[in-house]
């Protein structure tokens, strides 16, 4: 067995170049301790050889600054518990930005380990006219050389033979050498540059960072974005809901004997499934929207572009991205944020990504919006219903700058955040590397997220279907069950900001996952679970105050606990956990105070 | 004079890192993202809300760096 590790700068295509060599055997964890992202894969070398590789984070400099610059220096050097030092360094640089790159690749010979060096995207480099001597390359550099093409099906074979032959230690260059004088000499000694960047970078830049059109087409992606979450997301939905209804309805009637296990597995666990799934439709297209513009090098610019806004208010252009993310679901927003390397930025962006709408309040929204706000157009071209879906949206945004503003007013540590950030070449991103970028974030969603709205949808169901009604009851069954007492006893807090029994009763399995709300409110209305039936309830029996009440409470409430699990791992501290929770449930139960109280005096 | 104070367009060769503390990391970074003496620099872009941050480009690669981190860099102007 081999180890092998990936090492390199950003952008440099390591990551790809790991999906061509693993395909889709890849694990994905955590390195113990912190929070950095640990990929390993395995493959064979032409010769049989088995090889365990890992994809380190990309770094520029062993001189770390952020916790996965610190992993990847510990990992080459052997310091980290539980990692076998790697027998081979794989130095990954990219063809076409050897200036930055090679300097890193003299930086880890100073540690006299085997290193391989892979000249990554060669084909671009050639079609730039780049020409690459790599055997006076290797020559000087005193370690092997091999080209690699991430894009393309034999792009690593090159590499996979080369790992054959043994690889003999580097040796280290002398301490005093400077290193940026040996990269230029190197780069005088053996590559040839018709030009200093792509002309496509070039054209695409004077367009896509320009402070106007930018902007504007910034605005244009992100509508586009939500459009096609929305549009293409809905059948999707449906499909999956109509496909969990029928197989209940199949498998029901075989259970009929047993009635209370017909309950637990069509009411319970089928429902349940079905609850879980209906969500990866809108997480995989944000997502793919997500990867793609990563891949292809925009998202950078995007931050670049909002960086100055995002700084007025205590954040960073790279908390974007994961706030972005967010808007799927937080917690792959929330793991997104390891991205962010001062860990103040980083925590602030975790902070406030809750307040981002994620898809589990649309039906929530969906629902209330659809009783309670007529079909109207105002303004000639406006619905009524899509300004307020839109204005919620806006106010989780708004209150999320104003908290991250809050933030900054609070902490004591004003020292200077450095943005330092990288606008890569563009490309067009891989469909593998989609792909598999995609499955890693389905299978985050459906193992962290999956298992926890499974479990409280059966112990939902339990609590909802014990203890059963007394004899020659009047009232819907859950109203004699344990649910229906904690409903009750919870009304007392929930009064004075108008929510009914009903609506508390709801919020108790709504803290497994925000949508599983909706599901047990038509429980509670008896309805069994028939989400048709329960628009016309609420129309009838709710006040349009409390109706309000509980849109905005949504808009704020930590009703999650998913999120919750995910912001102590990234964060490794209950304290933050505790903050985050005691902050959003006292701005959700004031906002709905409120709107409550305008509402009833309004109406 | 400094790579913030360069115009839009405007092409430079560094010449030193000026760090404002004795343990600057940010300075060290720029050391070794590649601003160091003879490097050439060029001020590619800028973003739409004041000016702020640069789009520079060193090498062959840009970056985007805040006003404050470009204080830091002295550059001599290509007559």
């Amino acid at each position: 067995m081999l180890h092998l590790a990936l090492v390199g700068n950003p952008n440099c295509g390591k990551t790809a170049l790991f999906n061509l060599l693993t395909g889709a055997r890849q694990k994905v964890a955590n390195y113990a301790g912190v929070t950095v992202e640990r990929k390993e894969g395995s493959f064979t070398t032409a010769a049989g050889r088995s090889v365990r590789l890992l994809d380190l984070p990309g770094t520029y400099s062993l001189d770390a600054a952020s916790p996965d610059e610190i992993i990847t220096r510990d990992v080459c050097l052997g310091t980290v518990p539980g990692e076998p030092r790697p027998d081979v360094i794989v130095c990954v640089a990219d063809a076409t930005n050897l200036r930055l790159h090679l300097r890193f690749v003299l930086e880890l010979k100073r540690l006299g380990r085997p290193m391989i060096l892979a000249l990554n995207m060669m084909d671009a480099a050639r079609r730039r006219g780049i020409v690459i001597d790599v055997p006076a390359l290797e020559r000087r550099l005193g370690i092997p050389v091999v080209e690699t093409v991430a894009v393309q099906r034999h792009g690593a074979d090159a590499l996979r033979a080369r790992l054959d032959t043994a690889v003999a230690p580097a040796s280290a260059p002398p301490a005093d050498l400077d290193l940026h004088a040996e990269v230029r000499s190197l780069l005088d000694a053996a590559v040839t540059m018709p030009n200093r960047t792509a002309a496509t970078d070039e054209a695409l830049d004077r367009v896509l960072v320009h402070p106007v059109f930018g902007l504007a087409i910034l605005a244009v992606v992100m509508f586009l974005i939500f459009q096609a979450v929305f549009s293409w997301a809905e059948p999707l939905m449906d499909g999956i809901e109509v496909a969990f209804g029928a197989l209940g309805e199949w498998i029901g009637p075989a259970l009929e004997s047993m009635p209370l296990l017909q309950s637990l597995v069509v009411d319970g666990i089928i429902a349940g499934i079905g609850g879980v799934l209906v969500f990866l439709p809108q997480i995989l297209i944000l997502f793919l929207f997500i990867l793609a513009l990563e891949e292809s090098g925009y998202l950078p610019r995007a931050a670049f572009l909002l960086d100055r806004l995002m700084l007025k208010v205590g954040l960073t252009g790279r908390s974007f991205i994961p706030l972005l993310s967010s808007f799927a679901c937080a917690i792959p927003g929330i793991m997104a944020t390891r991205s962010i390397q001062d860990p103040r930025d980083r925590l602030t962006t975790i902070m406030i990504a809750p307040l981002m709408t994620c898809s589990a309040r649309l039906p929530v929204y969906t629902l209330l919006i659809a009783a309670f706000i007529p079909e109207r157009t105002v303004a000639g071209a406006f619905n009524l219903q899509g300004i307020v879906l839109f204005s919620l949206y806006v106010g989780g945004i708004v209150s999320a700058l104003a908290v991250a503003w809050v933030i900054k007013r609070l902490r004591k540590d004003k020292s200077e955040h450095a943005l330092l950030m990288e606008l890569p070449s563009y490309r067009i991103p891989h469909p593998r590397d989609l792909a598999i970028g995609l499955w890693e974030r389905a299978m985050i969603f459906v193992k962290r997220v999956g298992g926890i709205i499974l479990a409280l949808t059966v112990i939902l169901w339990f609590l909802s279907t014990f203890p059963a009604p007394p004899e020659g009851a009047t009232e819907p069954a859950i109203d004699y069950s344990f649910a229906g007492r904690l409903g009750h006893a919870l009304h007392a807090v929930f009064a004075p900001i108008g929510f009914n029994w009903q609506i508390c009763i709801a919020l108790v399995p709504g803290l497994a996952a925000r949508e599983v709300a909706v599901a047990s409110l038509a429980t509670v209305y008896a309805l069994g679970g028939n989400e048709d039936g329960l628009q016309a309830v609420v129309a009838n029996e709710w006040t349009l105050a409390t109706a309000l009440s509980l849109l905005i409470w949504y808009v704020f409430a930590p009703m999650c606990l998913s999120t919750l699990a995910t912001v102590r791992r990234e964060t490794n501290s209950w304290r933050q956990v505790w903050i985050m929770t005691g902050y959003l449930f006292g701005l959700a139960y004031l906002a709905s105070f409120i709107t409550y109280r305008i509402a009833l005096a309004w109406s | 004079m400094r790579l913030s104070e360069l115009s839009r367009g405007a092409s430079a060769v560094v010449r030193s890192i000026e760090p404002v503390s004795a343990t600057d990391a940010v300075a060290r970074r720029l050391r070794d993202l590649g601003f160091v003496d003879g490097e050439p620099v060029r001020i590619v872009g800028q973003g739409p809300f004041g000016g702020d941050p640069l789009l520079v480009q060193v090498g062959y690669t840009r970056f985007a760096l805040r006003r404050a981190e470009a204080a830091r860099v002295i550059v001599e102007g290509t007559p």
